[in-house]
């Protein structure tokens, strides 16, 4: 990240819900475990970014992925929450991400 | 694929982050300069880094502080991109040795 953010050609917008794949496959991903399999909510659209699967090894991250600010709500992350309003924000690319109704 | 030594957020006995203020070694400084200096010449991205620590053996991984993964990442990147051999790197580390003892 860092760079400048001119566009953004991902499937989602603010507001928009979503549900985070379950996926694992041997690689870098970015995605945490802990949120993988959760649904939220698009907070902001970052814009596109060159993947980091690729990058990590020494690809070109290309094509780019959009990138977003997802929200949860803490309750919805863990079994336990000591602050059951509380959000949790994560970074998160387009292709970890699937439509909920 | 079982879970990552690096992705441990929200597991049993994972921890709390220690957020305390803290002084650097000056080996910790030299680690990061080196690290972004090669970041600047277009060597490495932080991505390549990223998975050289996550590829680490795990036990090595949980062994070691910060900046220690640090330098042990930019080692095996420095190697893969065929910049320097371990040879050249242990000869330089026995050098070093030689002249200041071991750390």
């Amino acid at each position: 990240m860092g760079r400048a953010v001119t566009s953004a050609t991902g499937r989602f917008r603010p507001g928009d819900r979503v549900k985070v794949k379950f996926e694992d496959r041997p690689g870098h991903l970015r995605t945490p475990w802990y949120i993988r399999g959760k649904s939220g909510w698009i907070e902001k659209v970052y814009g596109d970014f060159l993947n980091p699967e690729s990058l990590a090894f020494g690809k070109d991250g290309l094509p780019k992925k959009t990138l977003y600010l997802v929200a949860f709500n803490q309750a919805d992350v863990w079994e336990k929450s000591a602050v059951p309003k509380d959000k949790l924000l994560v970074d998160i690319y387009d292709h970890w991400l699937e439509p909920l109704a | 694929m079982a879970r990552g030594h690096h992705d441990i957020g929200g597991l049993p006995g994972a921890g709390s982050i220690d957020v305390t203020e803290h002084q650097l070694a000056d080996w910790e400084i030299l680690a990061d300069a080196v690290n972004q200096a090669l970041g600047a010449r277009g060597v490495k991205r932080t991505d390549e880094m990223r998975r050289a620590r996550e590829e680490m053996d795990s036990s090595a991984y949980r062994d070691m502080t910060y900046y220690e993964r640090w330098i042990a990442s930019i080692e095996t990147i420095l190697i893969e991109k065929n910049i320097l051999t371990k040879a050249e790197i242990d000869k330089k580390l026995a050098e070093f040795e030689s002249k200041w003892g071991e750390p």
